[in-house]
């Protein structure tokens, strides 16, 4: 597949089971590259948001729009145009420690980032760490020095900047 | 509110989209329902020999008469050996129903319950997520009725499919209230409004100013019933049509305008005169790869307009420059209107004349017709002895790609084939269900020898059940399709392909108690065939033919649809 950039997707659906399940392998199905996909509650209880974020040039985009939009249980997909919306990600981060030095280095970086140490053991720091994508891969190359133990990415979620919303009507 | 098991809550619910009849095989998991079956009066129930061929007997239905077509297996095994059949229907996107018994979801002894792995456990709906256009299973007996009603709606609607209801034992057999509803309630689907005016009024622009339009229609024209528009479109443009393999039958073949299909064993004159239009309008089409076969030089010369139900067509594989996305019928009816006010009278003349000429050099029908046993001559002669609403339906492989050629479809839904998914044996059930359909109607299914032999078993369902079709087994004792292309492409490196004079086939349809004919004359071939159509049992006409004869002409892979090959 070509390569193209990475785009955010914003997708309203059914809260039911098996609807992840579709679009998930929907995805694969049709070779579409995703990134990450994320899924949770929104105000609505019957209705999940899923915001995927996939690697696809104008063309293959357009198609993940639209067999998106055509699983029966899809309300709503929106494109998530550069600069028009809200993005964060959480990371949670363990990083090795061997002499005490590293200690402060990591805890001097993490509050640069702002981000939270979660848990400390006698040779490990885990750090906790939210913002967009860019900002936790420059952290995570910071610590990649320090050597990382485990990682733990969630993916993106967003929201459209501005006062609209989406209402889906019973 | 009645109360009943689920079971009878589903029979009511099928009665009520006026099902009629059910093609299946029970089992364990499915038995509440079979057993509802026993006292109801109002629908069929045919018994196939195979579940696979229970959904392609369904599709056949669905496809000869616009309806739902509806198959029912057991759990585990029957609902997985319907998959091929699924799979057919989500590709041709034929309006199908498959329901499923499925392991309880609670039950007395707790292994015996899904997702424990029990006797016959599979995971149905996992395994067709990616071939239904959608799939549910209910949880409590009053979901059905509504369940039944949307899965209905989505089958009928939009894009048609199948959709599949995997239906848990307990949820059978428990009883509890119901309210029937014929109003569906699916808020997330939503179907494509009328065409929007400047969208239609830009696309009749460009066709009352085309120097040579043509048009080019696939499944999705018979799926919308828009042929007479097809037609109307036609002579107001006095535009040639061309249409897909699945196309074939939305406008008549022996039409002045009719090219006949385009495609990788199209008909040369549609594959020339698409690569001269100067405007295309497409409708209900995917432009699938064996219909363009080579996306870069399709029509290329062609300002290009589509018209599609699914949005998903739209610059999937051959980018347009204007889409409209609705149904066809009105889109047509709109764009006839739109079109004739534009349009300058007397034109085009020029192109009528090339049109004319390329179909008189080009058409493999309008050449020299032999008189031995060829596809060619038997495939004429079938025409001229079979009503004009008679239906045809092929297996896969050369008998297909022959009857595309050679077999002239003249109205609507009467060629049905395994288009998208090149299925062999799905000819012989599907003309089972495309009888049981049309019961006053002759049905010929142009067969293969290998592929009648996937499905030979359905002739016990056809003898018992009363259903007499007649089969054509287009017999060159080989799978002829990959020999020719290990004859073209592999430098004639045989392997795998021979099928020997295995089995007899006159005396394998006497064994299930049709009748057998051999022929080897084209005029024992015709009397064969006057025979059977006047015949109250299925008859298996067995034609011996040559092994090594080629479908041509032929364009090889990756090649534009002009570059065809073969002398015809
Ligand atoms: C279920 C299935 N298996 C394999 C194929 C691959 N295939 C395509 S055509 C063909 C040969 C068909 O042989 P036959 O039915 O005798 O038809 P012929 O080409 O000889 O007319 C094969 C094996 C297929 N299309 N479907
Ligand atoms: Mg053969």
């Amino acid at each position: 597949m070509e390569s193209g950039k990475t785009k955010v997707i914003s997708v309203l659906v059914e809260n039911k089971p098996g609807v992840l399940h579709s679009i998930a392998n929907l995805f694969r199905r049709r070779n579409f590259n995703i990134e990450s996909i994320t899924v949770g509650a929104t105000q609505q209880k019957d209705i999940a948001r899923m915001t995927i974020t996939v690697n696809a040039d104008e063309k293959t985009l357009d198609q993940v729009v639209k067999q998106v939009a055509k699983q029966i249980d899809t309300l709503t997909v929106e494109e998530l145009e550069q600069g028009t919306f809200v993005m964060r990600e959480l990371a949670l981060i363990k990083v090795n420690i061997t002499v005490s030095k590293e200690r402060s280095d990591v805890i001097n970086f993490v509050n640069v980032f702002r981000g939270r140490i979660i848990d400390v053991s006698t040779d490990s720091i885990t750090v906790e760490i939210t913002g967009g994508p860019y900002k936790i891969d420059a952290f995570l190359n910071l610590m990649k020095t320090y050597g990382v133990l485990e990682l733990a990415r969630t993916g993106i979620t967003a929201l459209a900047r501005g006062a609209k919303s989406i209402r889906i009507d019973e | 509110m009645p109360k009943m098991s689920g079971a009878q809550a589903l029979l009511e619910s099928l009665e009520r989209q006026n099902v009629d009849t059910i093609f299946g095989i029970l089992g364990g998991a499915i038995l509440p329902v079979y057993d509802a079956l026993y006292n109801n009066k109002k629908i069929r129930h045919i018994l196939a020999r195979h579940e696979q061929c229970a959904a392609h007997e369904a599709e056949g239905y669905a496809k000869a008469s616009g309806r739902v077509g509806v198959c029912m297996a057991t759990s585990g095994p029957g609902a997985t050996n319907l998959v091929t059949g699924i799979a057919n229907a989500y590709l041709d996107s034929s309006p199908v129903i498959a329901l499923t018994g499925q392991i309880p979801t609670c039950g007395i002894n707790s292994s015996y319950m899904i997702g424990r792995d029990a006797f016959q456990e599979a995971d149905i709906l996992g395994i067709t997520t990616a071939i239904t256009k959608h799939n549910y299973q209910p949880r409590t007996v009053s979901e059905i009725p509504q369940m039944v009603t949307n899965a209905f709606h989505i089958a009928t609607t939009g894009r048609p499919g199948p959709v599949l209801i995997d239906l848990p034992k307990n949820v059978q057999t428990n009883i509890d209230h119901v309210e029937f509803t014929d109003k569906h309630n699916i808020r997330s689907y939503r179907l494509p409004q009328t065409p929007k005016p400047a969208q239609v009024n830009q696309a009749a622009e460009l066709l009352a100013k085309a120097e040579r339009p043509i048009l080019l229609i696939g499944g999705g024209v018979i799926l919308a019933g828009a042929s007479d528009e097809i037609i109307k479109m036609s002579d107001l443009l006095m535009a040639p049509v061309a249409t897909t393999f699945m196309g074939k039958g939305a406008f008549p073949e022996n039409h002045p305008l009719s090219l006949g299909s385009v495609g990788m064993h199209g008909n040369p004159a549609a594959n020339r005169l698409i690569s001269e239009a100067d405007v295309l309008l497409a409708v209900g089409t995917r432009f699938s790869d064996r219909a363009t076969t080579n996306l870069d030089t399709f029509a290329k010369d062609a300002k290009k307009i589509q018209i599609d139900i699914d949005a998903a067509e739209i610059n999937k594989n051959i980018e347009v420059d204007l889409a409209i996305i609705a149904d066809a019928k009105v889109s047509l009816n709109m764009l006839f209107t739109a079109t004739s006010e534009k349009l300058k009278k007397g034109e085009g003349k020029v192109w009528i004349k090339r049109v004319k000429e390329a179909k008189e050099q080009l058409s493999p029908l309008l050449k020299e017709i032999p008189r031995d046993m060829v596809p060619k001559a038997l495939l004429s002669e079938l025409r001229k002895l079979l009503p004009q609403n008679g239906i045809i339906t092929t297996e896969v492989g050369q008998n297909q790609m022959w009857s595309a050629l050679y077999m002239q479809a003249l109205q609507p839904r009467t060629f049905i084939s395994s288009g998208g998914l090149g299925t062999m044996g799905f000819g012989f059930p599907a003309a089972i269900g495309a009888k049981v359909a049309c019961q006053d109607r002759i049905v010929v299914d142009i067969a293969g020898d290998g592929s009648f032999i996937m499905s030979e078993q359905e002739l016990a369902c056809s003898v018992m059940e009363d259903i007499p079709v007649i089969v054509v087994v287009l017999n060159n004792g080989v799978l002829g399709m990959v020999a020719q292309w290990q004859r073209t492409l592999y430098d004639r490196r045989y392997n795998a392909i021979n099928l020997g004079k295995t089995p007899d086939f006159v005396k394998l349809a006497e064994a299930y108690g049709a009748q057998g004919i051999r022929v080897d004359s084209i005029d024992k071939f015709k009397n064969a065939v006057k025979t059977a159509m006047n015949s109250k049992v299925t008859t298996v006409i067995d034609v011996p033919i040559g092994s090594e004869t080629d479908v041509v002409p032929f364009v090889p892979p990756g090649y534009g649809l002009p570059q065809q090959r073969g002398d015809y």
